[in-house]
Order: structure tokens, then C-alpha cells, then sequence
């Protein structure tokens, strides 16, 4: 089996204008920059993209905002982005705002099989306008959709030929459920192994989710806020 | 005179037992893990996939890999753990996380929070405060009491959307420390150097006092 790309302008090439794409990464953190920017190259357009954010101005899907390829995003939280701003108040840009957890557990359900599930997150709220309230145990639940998408862009450390993925420290975060929840995955990966090379234990996504594996010419790796703190002995 | 966000954090602090998961908002709760001994033995979780949050690393040692819920740049303390987002809200709406610690926009006397959405300004998203608040076994809110304006934002209904319903059980800024218990409100503590009727004149909230505070036990269980 081998499902190795030959660059991600290759991988991504199929995708029409107006697909529906799950995206992972949290902030800057574990998204898929070169299959990002190879969609940037191409300019597919009209599209639905379903990640818990929306990158920075300049860089992760802010790209693909600033290139006016975006229709909608599915999101948690979008703050950090001007040109977001300005498309979503003047009615260029459709948003969706959903509870982090949902979000997640929405990408989860969907690439399960299960079309639906009941969460406590938003009763109450502008959340649950339109739902189906439900109580269980005298507590009231939201019915929340799982969610499918036509595509998914992932980003793994390491992947083999065979689609097996290995992410690293908090880069995995919606990747393993974004990949589930597309119906074509596309996977860029730091680095590619043999087959074999990668012990099962350690696969955090099996192969039968990935479609296309990438390896990644370049990886920025931008940090959105540099943290630090001064080396022990030094402090005052 | 210390400033409010000290005195808060210094009360908060007494929140944070041995043995505790605890998730961190962002904002003044993360002033919060700054200020953690390190031998209190807690595990503090970031929504975004870690279990056994670290300091901020030393200056050259920054981790793309490696960020809490702020996107800053962490390190993880031996015993860490890293999970997908699906886990990681699963630790919190499963309520295996102790203890929540959020920033608050309005608390009404309810127990209602808001915290996530200002109408007519740019909305940027809940991010993962509405599963946190039905999750958590207890979620503690720390909030200046007053805005700039000097209107209590310790409310008898919230104005703002709500981030949930009776979710809050105790809330802390730095005038008091209030409890929340079947939709009823109880002044439990005040700030050293605050009076009753300090806290009485800038709450808009409708509140009985605790034990010791002018009211009694009785009083509160009723």
C-alpha cells in the first residue's frame, strides 16, 4: 500500500470549489501549513472550512481568508484575525460558533457513523437556539450533529506509506478527528517512515483514515505567543 | 495597597487543594498557574490536549509543539500526558477535572455566568468555557467586582448571553467570596480591610449572608 503523494499541490488537486474541509491545528499549533498554502497556490474557492480556528492574518487558514477562498468556518474561537473581521462584519464571511468540546466531539461522532449526540455545553445559551433540548436525569442536553466533510487536512510528525500517523506533544489536538471525520484525508507529515518502521502501539491514527500522505518540503512552525521565563538562578 | 487582580489570585490560590486536575482559563486564571507552589501536587489540564501544564520554558527551549489553551508556549512537568481534543473534553464533560478556574464578564445571583460575548462587538468565540462549566465538578469564577464604569458586574440577571445556567458555585473578586447553592447566593467571605457594607453598596446581586457575616447556618441551609 502506498499512498504517498508526490507534493501537496498533487495531494490537494481534486478538491473542487465549494468543498466542505476539515482542518486540524489548535491556534498555530499542529496545522497542516503546507497543504494550507498549496490551496492558497491553487485558489480553490467557496469553501466551508471546519477547524476550531481560523489561523493568524498572515498565516495558517488567514491565508486562505486573506485570498477570499473561504464561504464559511465552523469554528470555536476566531479572534487574533483583522481580515476574519472584516469579512465576517461586512457579510462576505458566514460563521458557525460552536463549544470547543462540541466541536471536537461533533468531528469525533461524525467519523464514527453516529449522526447525533446530546452535550450539556450551551443549554441556555444563543448556542442552543433552534436545537432539540432533551432532559436526562433532570439535566437538560443539546442534540448536536456529528459532523462529515467532503476533505480533511491533517498534520502529523510522522507518517508512513500506508497512512499510519505519530503527532507530537499538543500538535495532535482536532488532527486524529479531523482525519476520521473526512471522507478524503490528507496528511502532511515532518517526517516519512518505512513501512513497518512505526510500532503499532505507538499509531495514534491508523491508516484506514488517511487517503494521501504528504511529507511536508518545509515547516515554519510559527509560535503565536512566545512564552518564556528566566533560567533558574537568574530570577530576582 | 495591592491591586484587585492580586488580591484575587491570592484567594484563588486557596482553591487549588493537593491531588487536584484543574483547568485554567485564560486571562486572570492563568495568572493563577504562575503562582502555584510547586509541591501542591495538582495536574493542571489544557483544553487543548495536555494533562501536567509545566512553567514557560526557558528563553531558546520554546516548543512549537508544546502550548496550553493561550497558545503560549509551555513545558510539560514529569508525568505529563498529551491526548487529542475529543479526549481531552471528555476529561472535562465526564467531570474528572476537580476544578475549573474562569474569568467572568457578569455572575448573576443565580449562579449564571457570562463570559464570552459582548453584543454589537466583534464576537470571537466560547472557545471551550461552555463545555468547561457543565463539566467540571466545581467551577470557581474570578472577576473584578465592579467595571470601569464602576457598575457591579455581580448582577441579579446577566445582560450579557450566557456562557451557562447555575453553573458557577463560587465566585471571587477582590472585595468577597460568594457561594452559590440551589439558584441562592451567600456572602461567605470578605476581603481583608472590606466590610459587609462595602460589598452590600457596590453588589447589585441579591445575596444572604453566611455564618459569621450577620447571618447564620440556619440561614444558609434554608
Amino acid at each position: 500500500m502506498n499512498k504517498l503523494a508526490r507534493s501537496a499541490e498533487e495531494a490537494i488537486r481534486n478538491i473542487p470549489d465549494g468543498a466542505t474541509i476539515a482542518v486540524g491545528g489548535f491556534g498555530l499549533c499542529g496545522i497542516p501549513e503546507n497543504l494550507i498554502a498549496a490551496l492558497r497556490d491553487l485558489g480553490t474557492s467557496g469553501l466551508t472550512i471546519v477547524s476550531n480556528n481560523c489561523g493568524v492574518d498572515d498565516w495558517g487558514l488567514g491565508l486562505l481568508l486573506a485570498s477570499r477562498q473561504i464561504k464559511k468556518m465552523v469554528s470555536s474561537y476566531v479572534g487574533e484575525n483583522k481580515t476574519f473581521e472584516q469579512q465576517f462584519l461586512s457579510g462576505e464571511l458566514e460563521v458557525e460558533l460552536v463549544p470547543q468540546g462540541t466541536l471536537a466531539e461533533r468531528l469525533r461522532a461524525g467519523g464514527a457513523g453516529i449522526p447525533g449526540f446530546y452535550t450539556p455545553a450551551g443549554v441556555g445559551t444563543p448556542v442552543a437556539d433552534g436545537k432539540e433540548t432533551r432532559t436526562f436525569d433532570g439535566r437538560a442536553y443539546l442534540l448536536e450533529r456529528g459532523i462529515k466533510t467532503d476533505f480533511a487536512l491533517v498534520k502529523a510528525w510522522k507518517a508512513d506509506p500506508c497512512g499510519n500517523l505519530v503527532y507530537r506533544r499538543t500538535s495532535r489536538n482536532f488532527n486524529p478527528l479531523a482525519a476520521a471525520a473526512g471522507m478524503v484525508t490528507i496528511a502532511e507529515a515532518e517526517e516519512i517512515a518505512d513501512v513497518g518502521e512505526l510500532d503499532p502501539d505507538e499509531i495514534h491514527t491508523p491508516g484506514i483514515f488517511v487517503q494521501h500522505v504528504v511529507h511536508g518540503r518545509h515547516y515554519e512552525k510559527r509560535i503565536e505567543r512566545r512564552t518564556t521565563r528566566r533560567p533558574e538562578g537568574e530570577r530576582e | 495597597m495591592r491591586d484587585s487582580r492580586s488580591i484575587i489570585v491570592s484567594r484563588a490560590l486557596e482553591e487549588i487543594k493537593p491531588g487536584m486536575y484543574i483547568n485554567l482559563g485564560i486571562g486572570m486564571p492563568t495568572l493563577i498557574a504562575n503562582e502555584i507552589p510547586a509541591d501542591r501536587g495538582v495536574m493542571l489540564q489544557s483544553e487543548n490536549g495536555l494533562l501536567g501544564i509545566g512553567p514557560y520554558p526557558e528563553e531558546g527551549l520554546e516548543d512549537a509543539d508544546l502550548i496550553n489553551a493561550g497558545k503560549e508556549t509551555v513545558t510539560a512537568v514529569p508525568g505529563a500526558s498529551c491526548f487529542d481534543s475529543a479526549d481531552s473534553f471528555a476529561m472535562i464533560r465526564g467531570g474528572h477535572v476537580d476544578l475549573a478556574i474562569l474569568g467572568g464578564m457578569e455572575v448573576a445571583e443565580n449562579g449564571d455566568l457570562a463570559n464570552w460575548m459582548i453584543p454589537g462587538k466583534m464576537v470571537k468565540g466560547m472557545g471551550g468555557a461552555m463545555d468547561l462549566v457543565h463539566g467540571a465538578k466545581r467551577i470557581v469564577v474570578v472577576m473584578e467586582h465592579a467595571n470601569k464604569q464602576g457598575d457591579s458586574k455581580v448582577k441579579r440577571s446577566c445582560a450579557l448571553p450566557l456562557t451557562g445556567q447555575g453553573v458557577v458555585h463560587r465566585l471571587i473578586t477582590e472585595l468577597a467570596v460568594f457561594d452559590f447553592r440551589d439558584g441562592e447566593m451567600t456572602l461567605v467571605e470578605l476581603q481583608p480591610g472590606v466590610t459587609a457594607e462595602e460589598v452590600r453598596e457596590k453588589t447589585e446581586a441579591r445575596y444572604r449572608l453566611g455564618p459569621g457575616l450577620g447571618g447564620t447556618g440556619e440561614e444558609e441551609r434554608s
